[in-house]
């Protein structure tokens, strides 16, 4: 079978600026793929391409092996939900998925049906007659989301769909792409987020317009070599303070009332030793996506 | 509600034809702390914020700011504390420090005084080598920074935050956040909302609303005491995917979720220690996995009071008290 989505050595320049510096991926049917990396990585640039919203310079966007920028069938089988997405302000959230409904053709017994459907999931059923332009900016997203998933398209752009959407809804727009992915739709995911890349099946790690790294989060993970330590005890204030003029400690971050620091390899005992007249302890923890991303960032712009 | 209390609402009450945003909201915030406001999209989180800043009356109830009641004297409020919207403004196509001069003049700061407190400003947010730069150049991050700088420069001894680091990605993140305990620690009130709950946690005091209440109000720590009784266990090793499925079907089990490479499981804790979890992972064919005990994060706080049993059910998890 082709790959739903292909970029191949996709480059792109907007003056100055290289946006995309051959970057390439693939993404199967049935797969949820995650594009993660800084502001100005390509992530935006490389789903443009993919939508066919954008000329390359070189290389080759292809959505089924067809050109994105054709009509027809490959327009129907493309669903994208872009960062700046419009919908219509004076119409109710209702009007606003009824509106798509009839763009995608929905017969309208299957379309209040998974209308229903996206709204529960989006918690968006008590404002139903609100208008589009009452909205907060995470409901506005949510609605925006919903309505790219009414046609159900075999293939789905998402760039940063979660960005100021609240904890649980997140969860269940998750639960829900995980539905769709298992019934074989193709996604493509932009996050900022580091704990949704590790519920991605692949991610990759773009920075200045290609690939640092790809993989199955697991398999990243159970290769990175840098260790993980969490302090238990101690007021924060005062550890930040120690650790910030050790130059073996990579980084520090809260976990929980804790604090997470990363560790150049070996410098275990020069900083638990530093932290001792604090009356404060190392303790190793498992590495997750975020150590695993700064220090891949952090060995790039060294 | 203390003296020391700057904030501080009583019943505060806002609605919208028959739709009611916000209801009977009463809280104290302290003066220096750091006060974070949650909630689901849509909770009426915002709506407050626009009450206490004086954007919108409320209908019921009442609220100070400052020592300004927000109803009769809305002015005195404006002049008294800074906002970052959800979408700030900033002009794209000025350099930093003009945009600077042109907010500081809109709060009346002119002259000496204003290039001055210009110049505390660009320090404070780490972007004095960026002062001539055109703002529209400049990444998403680093106009988080701007933003805020420009909320501050008349001096509030309040800001509200409202989502400041929405689509920011952890590096920026954590320079903001800096940024706001430097504010906080110079004694500045800072009232935040933010969906990020791992940077909630620096928070002193968190409310939580839910469908336009109040529904809880404390540190962080003692939210996760009250709101997630269960023991929290992270587990590594090789070969957990399958012994996952087996653990997730014991009693006292309730949520066995992926986690890195790793996994999380919550259990009640009068059932399930360590060692017992190590036990049945190895039985279910986990090979030699390590178990550590871990607290509950503010995502499973917020998971338990706004998510109730919906997002349990999302999940795979079923936790709620």
């Amino acid at each position: 079978m082709p790959p739903a989505l292909r970029a191949a050595g996709m480059e792109k320049r907007f003056g100055a600026v290289e946006a995309l510096a051959g970057l390439s991926f693939q993404v199967e049917a049935g797969e949820l793929y995650g594009l993660v990396g800084p502001d100005a990585a390509g992530k935006t640039t490389a789903i443009r391409a993919l939508a066919g919203l954008l000329d390359l310079d070189g290389g080759e966007a292809r959505v089924l092996e067809m050109d994105p920028r054709g009509g027809g069938e490959v327009r129907e089988a493309l669903g994208l939900l872009p960062q700046q997405y419009s919908l219509y302000r004076d119409l109710s959230v209702w009007e606003n998925l009824q509106f798509f409904a009839r763009l995608y053709v929905l017969p309208r017994e299957l379309f209040r049906q998974r209308a229903e459907r996206l709204l529960a999931i989006t918690r968006l059923e008590r404002f139903v007659d609100r208008r589009a332009d009452a909205l907060s900016g995470g409901m506005y997203k949510k609605l925006a989301l919903a309505a790219a998933l009414l046609h159900q398209p075999k293939v789905l752009l998402l760039d940063e769909p979660t960005n100021g959407v609240d904890p649980v809804s997140r969860r269940e727009l998750w639960a829900l792409l995980h539905e769709f992915v298992q019934g074989g739709m193709a996604v493509l995911i932009s996050t900022p987020y580091m704990d949704e890349a590790e519920r991605c099946d692949r991610v990759g790690l773009a920075y200045r317009g290609r690939l640092l790294l790809e993989g199955a989060p697991g398999d990243l993970l159970a290769s990175f070599d840098e260790e993980a330590f969490e302090i238990a005890d101690g007021d924060r204030e005062r550890l930040e303070g120690a650790l910030a003029g050790i130059a073996e400690v990579r980084a520090v971050s809260p976990a929980g009332s804790r604090l997470r620091v990363d560790l150049a390899p070996g410098a275990r005992e020069r900083v638990a030793s530093a932290l001792a007249p604090l009356g404060a302890e190392l303790r190793p923890v498992a590495p997750n996506f975020e150590d695993l991303f700064l220090s891949r960032l952090r060995a790039e712009t060294r | 509600m203390s003296a020391q209390s700057t904030i501080e609402a009583v019943g505060l009450t806002r609605r919208f034809g028959e739709f009611t945003a916000v209801d009977g909201v009463t809280f104290g915030v302290e003066r220096g702390e750091i006060f974070g406001y949650l909630g689901a999209n849509g909770a009426g989180k915002s709506t407050t914020i626009r009450m206490l800043i004086g954007l919108l009356a409320p209908t019921s109830g009442s609220a100070t700011v400052a020592g300004h009641d927000v109803a009769s004297d809305p002015e005195a409020v404006k002049r008294s504390i800074g906002y970052m919207s959800q979408k700030f403004s900033l002009y794209l196509d000025l350099p930093v420090f003009e945009n600077l001069r042109f907010f500081g003049g809109a709060y009346g700061l002119w002259g000496r005084e204003l290039e001055s407190r210009i110049g505390e400003v660009l320090e404070l947010t780490g972007l004095s080598e960026h002062r001539r730069a055109l703002t529209g150049t400049l990444p998403g991050g680093i106009r988080q920074r701007l933003a805020l700088g420009s909320a501050v420069l008349h001096r509030p001894s309040i800001v509200f935050l409202d989502e400041p680091t929405a689509g920011v990605d952890p590096v920026a993140r954590r320079s903001f956040w800096r940024l706001i305990r430097d504010l906080s620690t110079g004694g500045t009130t800072v009232f935040v909302t933010t969906h990020y709950l791992d940077e909630a946690e620096y928070c002193r005091r968190i409310g939580l609303m839910v469908d336009g209440r109040l529904v809880a109000l404390d540190t962080p720590s003692a939210l996760k005491r009250a709101w997630v009784p269960d023991r929290v266990l992270v587990v590594r090793g090789r070969g957990l995917a399958r012994a996952a499925e087996a653990l997730r079907r014991r009693p006292g089990v309730h949520a066995v979720e992926p986690f890195g490479a790793g996994l999380h499981v919550r259990a009640d804790p009068a059932l399930w220690n360590r060692a017992a979890v190590q036990e049945a992972l190895a039985a279910a064919g986990a090979e030699s996995p390590t178990v550590d005990e871990t607290e509950p994060s503010l995502e499973d706080v917020f998971l338990a009071v706004v998510g109730g049993s919906a997002a349990a059910g999302a999940s795979g998890a079923g936790a709620a008290p």
